[in-house]
């Protein structure tokens, strides 16, 4: 037990669907920051795997300060731990571009999430985040999405998109968006949804000879492939896809 | 080549093929009329092996082999088509790659060689020419945001692709335009008339028949086969209508 900090709990509205007790021993003041200076862009392909160093959790901690123009472009798929968690605090200067693609994948009891913060801290600044968890078992896939807008933050465009798929019954998806707006010109669109496998599809893909598991993993493909559309490297998109989709292929 | 024998099956517990009796030999096109809600589509189902509907009496042969104890997928890969009245989008997965996987299970299924995506394109640019349909359709998502025709038009070029033994064709030419179900109608003979390959065409109209010549026509009612003939009978029902000509 790590006497010097103290853990987070349920309580916490960021920590509310966690696996807080998988957390002991985890250093939770290990923040990265990530600087674009004006005018850049930084992409990055973030993945939590399967592999012989995986902890019972494993957690993705960045800051992210966009100057004025610059981008920012995150693609990330949570495959592994027990809780397995990226969080993004993200600040946007005027013109400024923030995009995450983000998916959650797992079975058993496991918890996978996303969480983020982005601040929307002067005019014109856009963001978009698209999330999908998959999940099986007693698994789940959480995206917690704050966004903030400043009183001079005008012409913001924030979107936030989350789609839960659950594959089997005990499975299950929170999306918690939480948007607070002090600016008037704002455009700030946000969905979330949940569903299960579409059978007629699957119906229909078996009668021209797919077996049940190929309609699945086609059906998951697509549906995760929202996540990567912005993506716009073709090698690292068909990296991502391979990572989630053997994720799938090991457990189901 | 299909051999249907006192088939009863339920939905739901809903009892609706009631003793229906019909074999389809090799070279040979069936004709399947009959009012609403006869059971046609049931029986298609039936034969595709759709989840949910259940056969509690009788048997079904195709080439010899027990029909019924295949899943969905191995009758596809044993050569049976069903072209559905109703066909599915599957938002997210292309034609192309739908149909390259579909006809690869099929062939990895018989122990034939997979084709490689050249192989397979060249194959799909001819069947979609042979049905008039664009080859751009095809890069799009399986029958997304298509008309009710050009579903019909590329459940067939799926159909070509695919090259099944045994068709059964639910109502493929509702739907249609006049030249497309022309087309569709050519596409159907060009594809599935041999000496070797059998159709079960399920429609409401005497139109397709026109184009697609049946050696035998029958009539559905609740659930069973109440009136067999050859093309003029699809003529008699078209002109006097079910209850005069089968009741
Ligand atoms: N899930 C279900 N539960 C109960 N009854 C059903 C179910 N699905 C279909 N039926 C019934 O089965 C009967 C046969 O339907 P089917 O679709 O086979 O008719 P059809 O001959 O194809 O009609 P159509 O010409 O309108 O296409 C209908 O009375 C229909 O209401
Ligand atoms: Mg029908």
């Amino acid at each position: 037990m790590n006497a010097t900090t103290t853990l987070p709990t349920r309580k916490d509205e960021a920590w509310r669907y966690s696996a807080v007790e998988a957390l002991d021993g985890v250093d939770l003041d290990a923040w990265r920051a990530i600087d674009v200076a004006a005018g850049e862009t930084f992409r990055e392909c973030l993945t939590i795997e399967d592999g012989p160093g995986t902890g019972a959790s494993e957690l993705r901690r960045l800051r992210v300060t966009l100057g004025a123009g610059a981008r920012c472009e995150l693609f990330a798929v949570i495959a592994a731990a027990e809780l397995g968690r990226i969080e993004v605090e993200v600040r946007l200067a005027e013109g400024a571009h923030f995009e995450l693609g983000g998916v959650t994948l797992g079975g058993r009891e496991t918890v996978r999430e996303f969480v983020t913060r982005v601040v929307h801290a002067e005019p014109g600044a856009t963001s978009n985040q698209v999330v999908r968890a998959v999940h099986w078992g007693r698994g789940t896939g959480n995206f917690l999405g704050n966004i903030d807008v400043v009183r001079d933050a005008q012409q913001t465009d924030a979107a936030q998109s989350f789609k839960g798929l659950l594959l089997e019954k005990g499975a299950s998806v929170n999306a918690v968006p939480q948007l607070e707006i002090f600016a008037d010109d704002v455009k700030c669109a946000h969905g979330a949804s949940v569903g299960q496998m579409d059978e007629m599809a699957r119906y229909y893909m078996a009668a021209r000879g797919l077996s049940p598991e190929l309609s699945r993993r086609l059906l998951v493909q697509a549906f995760i492939g929202d996540a990567f559309v912005a993506l716009d490297d073709e090698g690292e998109r068909e990296r991502m896809m391979a990572i989630a989709l053997a994720k799938l292929d090991k457990h189901l | 080549m299909l051999k249907i024998e006192n088939l009863h099956a339920e939905i739901d517990g809903t009892q609706i093929l009631n003793g229906l009796t019909l074999e389809v030999g090799a070279g040979e096109v069936h004709a399947i009329m009959g009012p609403n809600g006869a059971g046609k589509s049931t029986l298609a189902y039936v034969l595709g092996g759709r989840p949910g509907y259940e056969v509690t009496a009788g048997s079904v042969t195709f080439k010899g082999q027990d029909l019924l104890e295949l899943e969905p997928h191995e009758r596809a890969a044993a050569g049976m088509f069903l072209g559905f009245q109703y066909p599915v989008e599957i938002p997210g997965v292309s034609n192309v790659q739908f149909l390259r996987e579909a006809l690869n299970s099929q062939r990895k299924a018989r122990g034939e060689e997979p084709l490689t995506g050249g192989e397979f394109l060249k194959l799909a640019k001819d069947k979609a020419g042979l049905l008039k349909l664009d080859m751009d359709m095809l890069k799009r998502h399986v029958n997304v945001g298509f008309s009710g025709g050009e579903k019909k038009r590329a459940e067939m070029v799926q159909m070509g692709i695919l090259d099944p033994v045994l068709a059964v064709l639910d109502e493929t030419d509702s739907g249609l335009d006049i030249d497309a179900l022309r087309v569709v109608g050519e596409g159907i003979n060009a594809i599935m008339r041999a000496p070797d390959k059998g159709v079960l065409l399920i429609t409401h109209y005497q139109r397709l028949l026109d184009y697609v010549k049946p050696d035998y026509v029958h009539v559905l009612s609740k659930g069973r086969i109440v009136k067999t003939g050859d093309a003029d009978l699809a003529k008699r029902l078209e002109a006097e209508g079910y209850e005069a000509v089968a009741a």
